[in-house]
């Protein structure tokens, strides 16, 4: 599924049933996507929010700290600012890393076995 | 004299000299606008003859590529508040205006990590689609159109009042009468390119002004830096010094540092914005213009890069308005500090040469775009949200045709940008930035966890859906309406009155946690059980696009 494909047709491919789905959901295979994007996502997510309220946080009650220069007029506060553009750039690119390596094979291959309807 | 009508007269008389200062340029500013205005309503009409059923309207055929939606991503998000409100704080408060910056930043990996992908495999045409996937529709369907409608409004009062302020002040027109003359040719304008482009025209619109925004933007900055021989350290010290701030213009402080109650006011600001992104109806409407989830994934990518690019070009903007222009003419320019941008191109270019009036006209040209793109992003998400949601699935039970849907979106849209207009005539005054934060405040609290835990969590149930989108929605709302934000202090939309009692300005930190909270609470409270076999659907489909539209 390259980002270029062809546009999805109007008509529908093949729906599976509820049961199907649910079968789907218990099984070992989904499982493990569902653990591949919980146990990256969830993790990453709590942990460049408290990234971030700490560096709303020092720049409320640090204020000294976050005033010192570093070299000429740049201080600690604009570094600390920068750093949270350069994180926010890099947990980006490693998502997309993860995704295109562990959770788009998998859930390809599902989505093809329960579209072709078996 | 109270000092309600102390303040418009002063701004009044200020509005003036830099008008002067600005309508010798007024016949190259308004030819820009003109072309800017002709060309989109050329793609506007050129789209609106390609769009044919509910998925051209709503989602421009779900055609676009994951960089073409990236943009279009951007251009929907880089508001005028970004612009213009952020450039302007930097000007005025230094450090504390880019603290905006980072949390509106940050807030896309929200958005990318967990919401981006699911929403796109598992929705059709609005956030609705999503809540109500397993619960009761009629409620759910029009909880979620209430909240749209709302976030949407709010984001376009921001709006504007932006337009209003600086098309007035760039055309040199004074008079109440001519501002809102401005508004209403804004709203007109939203209206046309919704409702004959639909999707498909504002994703180009948006795509349009992204490029032009970006192509200023890198202009204006690289103009400030040669000035400064790249030296960003003396940039900022000069900054520091013209501002007569000195050192702490640097330092975080200045706008929120002052007491407990804004330090806590600037807490409750950066939950808000981190968490706000991911429940904005009309960024989530945008992953359905690309064909499947990986696109949706790869423009957020797109996006991030673009929006951070931006970003860091606006602290040079900020701190270059702030180390050229001394600060009384900025804020005699306009109290909030939004219009300079604009008069940093002004004098970067020279007040007196060509070059600066050029400057000028291509920069407000810029902010004129992108005040357009955005309002109509807004205004696409709302009459979606109507059309679709509570049109199409409540009032007529899901058997609507999708003429009959297209064109009570067509409508709705007319319907609210009459609304738009009105609101956005009562609002020119205050920082545009502060009112999108607002909006941000309300989509974190209503929308945000609802859509986590409709997602996420197995239990979840149609009154937790219902208790978390009204709960978020109306705290945050309440406590807007008794913030000072408008009434009780100078700088409000009822500065004569006062029946504040919230003291934050933004309610995020109380509305965001309760909406949540909500969400649980009418989960284990509800009598009825959790459809098991929609879950499933929703969730195997979610993760991996199994009959995704």
């Amino acid at each position: 599924m390259a980002t270029d494909a062809p546009p999805p047709s109007k008509s529908q491919p093949h729906l599976p049933t509820t049961e199907e789905f649910v079968e789907v959901q218990e099984s070992a295979e989904f499982g493990e996507l569902r653990r591949a994007h919980r146990s990256f996502a969830f993790p990453l997510t709590v942990g460049f929010i408290s990234w971030y309220l700490l560096y709303v946080l020092l720049s409320n009650y640090a204020g000294g700290f976050m005033g010192t220069k570093l070299f000429g007029n740049i201080n600690v506060a604009l570094v600390f600012g920068l750093a949270q553009f350069l994180t926010t750039f890099l947990i980006a690119w490693w998502y997309e890393r993860h995704s295109s390596s562990k959770l788009d094979p998998k859930a390809h291959a599902i989505k093809t076995r329960m579209e072709g309807g078996e | 004299m109270s000092p309600a009508i102390t303040q418009v007269q002063l701004a009044a008389s200020e509005v003036q000299l830099a008008a002067n200062e600005a309508s010798e340029h007024r016949p190259l500013i308004i030819s820009l606008f003109a072309a800017f205005v002709i060309a989109t309503l050329f793609i506007t009409v050129w789209a609106g003859r390609q769009t044919k059923d509910a998925a051209d309207f709503y989602a421009g055929g779900r055609q676009f590529s994951a960089f073409q939606n990236g943009l279009a991503v951007s251009g929907d998000y880089m508001s005028a508040a970004s612009f213009l409100g952020i450039a302007g704080a930097i000007a005025l408060f230094g450090y504390d205006g880019f603290l905006y910056s980072i949390g509106f930043l940050v807030a896309w990996l929200v958005a990318l990590l967990l919401v981006a992908e699911p929403l796109r495999n598992s929705g059709r045409y609005t956030m609705g689609d999503v809540l109500a996937y397993r619960m009761r529709q009629r409620p759910v369907r029009t909880a979620a159109g209430t909240s749209t409608i709302v976030v949407s409004i709010f984001y376009l009062l921001a709006q504007m009042a932006g337009a209003g302020v600086l098309v007035s002040l760039l055309l040199g027109i004074t008079s109440d009468a001519g501002k809102i003359l401005i508004v209403a040719l804004v709203g007109v304008l939203m209206i046309v390119y919704v409702s004959i482009g639909g999707m498909k025209g504002t994703t180009w619109v948006q795509m349009v002004k992204a490029v032009l925004l970006i192509g200023g933007t890198i202009l204006i900055t690289f103009l400030v830096l040669l000035k400064f021989n790249f030296n960003i350290s003396d940039l900022l010290g000069t900054a520091a010094e013209n501002s007569g701030k000195g050192a702490a213009f640097l330092e975080p402080g200045l706008q929120y540092g002052a007491t407990g109650t804004t330090k806590l006011d600037f807490i409750s600001l950066g939950i808000a914005l981190v968490l706000g992104t991911a429940g904005l109806p009309h960024i989530l409407i945008r992953f359905y213009t690309v064909p499947n989830a990986k696109a949706a994934r790869k423009s957020v990518n797109w996006a991030i890069g673009i929006i951070g690019g931006f970003y860091l070009m606006t602290i040079a903007l900020g701190f270059g308005a702030a180390a050229l222009i001394s600060q009384k003419e900025i804020t005699d320019s306009n109290p909030s500090g939004n219009t300079a941008a604009p008069l940093l191109a002004l004098h970067l270019g020279g007040v007196d040469s060509a070059w600066g009036a050029i400057l000028l006209a291509v920069i407000s040209a810029v902010a004129f775009a992108t005040i357009l793109a955005v309002v109509a992003g807004l205004t696409l998400a709302s009459s979606s949200s109507f059309a679709h949601d509570i049109y199409a699935n409540v009032i007529k039970k899901g058997k609507a045709t999708e003429k009959e849907e297209v064109r009570a979106a067509r409508l709705a849209t007319i319907g609210i940008g009459a609304v738009s207009i009105l609101l956005g005539s009562l609002a020119r005054d205050l920082n545009v930035a502060g009112l999108v934060a607002l909006a941000f405040a309300v989509a974190a609290s209503a929308n945000l966890p609802t859509i986590l835990y409709s997602l996420f969590w197995k239990r979840f149930t149609t009154q937790g859906a219902l208790w978390s989108i009204y709960g978020g929605l109306i705290v945050a709302v309440g406590l807007v309406l008794f913030s000072p934000v408008v009434s009780g202090d100078p700088k409000a939309m009822f500065p004569d009155v006062d029946f504040a009692w919230f003291p934050l300005k933004n309610p995020g930190i109380i509305s965001i946690p309760f909406g949540f909270l909500m969400g649980w609470l009418g989960t284990v409270l509800s009598k009825e059980e959790p459809d098991t076999g929609k879950y499933a659907e929703l969730e195997v489909r979610s993760l991996t696009g199994t009959g995704a539209h």
